[in-house]
């Protein structure tokens, strides 16, 4: 089972080494994490997306709500909820693939951001099937670098 | 308003919190800290090593249910303290451990005996600080202590770069803590504990399974009366004992890995198990799959993460146990329910219980000459008319204490459960002295564990600790001879130690303690009474049969109704 968690943190030093070292030290599983400030600058979120049975996402929640510094877990696969996920893709832009490429990043609502004589450098945001589905189609294609922000998540309403 | 050091606001918090005693060991980092407790009058206990002082306050926690305060300078006066601080967190004892540092301008600098202490302990503290404003210290003493004692306890470490003891603030006390992310459950959810109390008046052959968290909360009295109202066995873990009286006819001892014969098959065979304070241990369950199959489990703990960890339960309840414990005998009173025909109910469950008991006792084969270590302990217990505080270093000398001597009343049986750390048993008992100067205290020890911290003979002799230690003295790293015994072929590598061990009777001479040496069965009480005698800390020598084993004994991995027995 995979979870994302939006865990409401105090914005301190060593809050994150914290958090990582509770997941390390228990063998639980990080698939991706991303951390920033909020509107109030003494808090923020951490977003993470982890797998386990239904008894370890249950202690990582826990874990998680153990540590002093942690104000808030939510559990987003139990909400209704939308998740986005920014990547930026070097793809090997031949010639005879230029045409392609840039009609998939339109179908898939993405932005030539850099260009140069051989490759294209592109932006795609999306949930992670979207992003999953971009990346097949261009694998073909040559994808030489990609470079992820990793999921973030929030309720809907 | 006049402005303070660091040094001093520490020291004014540390009054403020009721500190009497610190142990502790001095050196550059924290010397300003040093100068001004000239000023003050702390009892300052002067260990010999500072892992000892992170025991030796731990054991004056489980002693008298305060908080430990260690205080200890930078680099390897910090990391030293890790083994101490790791002990304290698996047994969840509320102990602060202040540790010095470089200056903040040198961190990460790779100074002199600098070490990210903070980095270090972060997985083996409940919480930790590194103090970079003198303005937060106060504040961040306060909490270290509230953190420390309240909801689960636990060790808290706070770093001082020795800059900050130096700088000067305003002193402002804060008079509450308010922690946003820190907010522990401590009554239980009310329907809850009315289902688990309908559970408990269905059961045919309940059982009560009683861990620390017990006397950590202070809920003797309840888990007595609750045991007491409807007459059901109680089991304790190692951690538990104490916590619900040895002696009392509804007591099963302990059980687990050396527990006893009917409280192992009392807990496979019940039909409800009661969990209080405990947290489904390896060490308890055995075979994890095979814990306890037919009874509906309720469980009492502080922590939600105990809960769920290892054994699936029908009723949690996330609280204090004595709060909740309450609450349930509150609720179990109000419901009306005949107690006389529930008690009686329960009598073909206690008949059963007295048929296992009686079929495998606590035995062992006393006779000849040689010392039998289970003797040893029994002895202590008549003699000592079982109101010691008994502490423990880890190994087999550790389960004979546990199953030989009955702890009648809480905080009587310092161990280290959870992370099984030789070298705990002396200065913890240290600690308990000092918390109690006029009680018997009794480290029972091993030839191989009084090793790990007998440089603190010179504590005790020092501050004048009357401890007793009663060195179980097999010449064999006992526990793992066992194993090897029964597990390795019989091929007992490393762990033969007699031929290099120290005179220990000559040792405590040079250290200006009592050495006494009994060889013969016949000699154990005389030596045992002459130690009691003394007002000195004393190393007694038993000579106990060399290859005696601990039994019962579940074999790692099987479940726990696969016990080796006598």
């Amino acid at each position: 089972m995979r979870q994302t968690l939006s865990v409401l943190v105090e914005n301190q030093f060593g809050v994150l080494a914290r958090v990582a070292g509770l997941f390390s030290g228990r063998g639980f599983n990080i698939e991706s994490l991303s951390v920033a400030e909020t509107l109030d600058p003494t808090l923020s979120i951490m977003t993470i997306v982890t797998e386990g049975d239904e008894q370890i996402l249950e202690q990582i929640t826990k874990q998680l709500n153990k540590l002093i510094p942690v104000i808030k877990v939510v559990e987003m696969a139990d909400k209704p909820h939308v998740e986005r996920e920014l990547v930026l893709v070097k793809v090997a832009a031949k010639p005879e693939h230029r045409a392609e490429i840039l009609r998939m990043v339109e179908i898939f609502r993405g932005k030539v951001i850099d260009v140069s004589p051989k490759n294209y450098t592109i932006e795609i945001t999306g949930d992670r099937d979207k992003i999953r589905a971009f990346l097949e189609l261009l694998k073909p294609i040559g994808i030489k670098e990609i470079a992820r922000t990793g999921l973030v998540a929030m309720t809907r309403g | 308003m006049k402005k303070r050091t660091g040094s001093q606001i520490l020291l004014e918090c540390l009054k403020r919190e009721g500190v009497e005693v610190i142990f502790g060991y001095p050196g550059g980092a924290i010397l300003p800290l040093v100068e001004e407790l000239g000023n003050w009058d702390f009892n300052f206990v002067l260990v010999r090593h500072e892992q000892a002082a992170v025991h030796a306050a731990d054991g004056y926690a489980r002693a008298s249910g305060k908080v430990g305060v260690c205080l200890v300078t930078s680099g390897p006066g910090a990391t030293n303290t890790v083994t101490g601080i790791a002990t304290a967190h698996m047994d969840s004892i509320p102990v602060v451990v202040f540790t010095g540092q470089v200056p903040v301008h040198l961190i990460g600098n790779d100074a002199f005996q600098e070490a990210d202490i903070v980095g270090i302990t972060r997985p083996c503290t409940k919480h930790n600080y590194l103090v970079t404003d003198v303005r937060d210290l106060a504040r961040i003493v306060r909490e270290a202590f509230y953190i420390a004692s309240s909801g689960r306890p636990g060790p808290v470490l706070v770093d001082l770069p020795k800059n900050i003891l130096t700088s000067t603030a305003e002193f402002h006390y804060p008079e509450k803590v308010e922690i946003r992310g820190y907010k522990p459950t401590l009554d239980g959810h009310l329907p809850q504990i009315r289902r688990a109390a309908n559970l408990i008046l269905k059961a045919k052959r309940p059982v009560i399974y009683a861990g620390g968290g017990v006397i950590s909360s202070g809920a003797s009295e309840e888990l007595r009366q609750l045991a007491e109202l409807l007459r059901i066995p109680v089991t304790t873990t190692l951690m538990g004992l104490g916590g619900f009286p040895g002696t009392h006819p509804l007591s099963l001892g302990m059980l687990g890995m050396h527990g006893t014969y009917w409280a192992n098959m009392a807990v496979s065979e019940c039909d409800l198990l009661l969990a209080v304070g405990a947290r489904f241990d390896d060490r308890v369950t055995g075979k994890v799959e095979e814990f306890s199959p037919r009874s509906t489990k309720i469980h009492i703990d502080i922590d939600p993460t105990s809960i769920m960890k290892n054994v699936r339960v029908d009723i949690p309840i996330v609280g204090d146990c004595k709060r909740v414990l309450r609450r349930l005998l509150q609720v179990l009173e109000e419901s009306h329910v005949d107690f006389d025909e529930y008690r009686k109910r329960l009598e073909p469950w206690h008949g059963v219980i007295d048929e296992w008991r009686r079929r495998y006792n606590l035995t062992y084969e006393n006779k000849g000459n040689r010392i039998k270590p289970q003797f040893v302990i029994q002895k202590l217990y008549e003699l000592t008319k079982g109101q010691a505080i008994i502490t423990t270093e880890v190994g087999q000398n550790q389960m004979w204490a546990a199953q030989y001597y009955k702890f009648d009343s809480p905080r009587t049986f310092l161990t280290s459960g959870g992370l099984g750390t030789m070298g705990y048993g002396f200065p913890a008992a240290i600690g308990a002295q000092v918390a109690f100067p006029d009680r018997v205290v009794i480290d029972i020890a091993g030839d191989g564990s009084i090793q790990m911290n007998i440089q603190e003979l010179a504590t005790a002799v020092q501050h004048n600790l009357p401890v007793k230690v009663a060195i179980l003295n097999n010449g064999y790293l006992g526990m793992v001879r066992q194993w090897q015994e029964l597990f390795h072929g019989k091929k007992y590598i490393l762990t033969r130690l007699g031929e290099w061990n120290p005179d220990f009777v000559r040792l405590a001479e040079a250290y200006g303690a009592v050495g006494l040496r009994a060889t013969r069965a016949e000699e154990v009480e005389a030596v045992i009474r002459e130690a009691l005698a003394v007002p000195k800390p004393v190393l007694m020598d038993f000579w106990i049969e060399e290859e005696e084993n601990v039994y019962p004994m579940v074999p790692a991995g099987e479940p726990i109704t696969k016990m080796l027995l006598v």
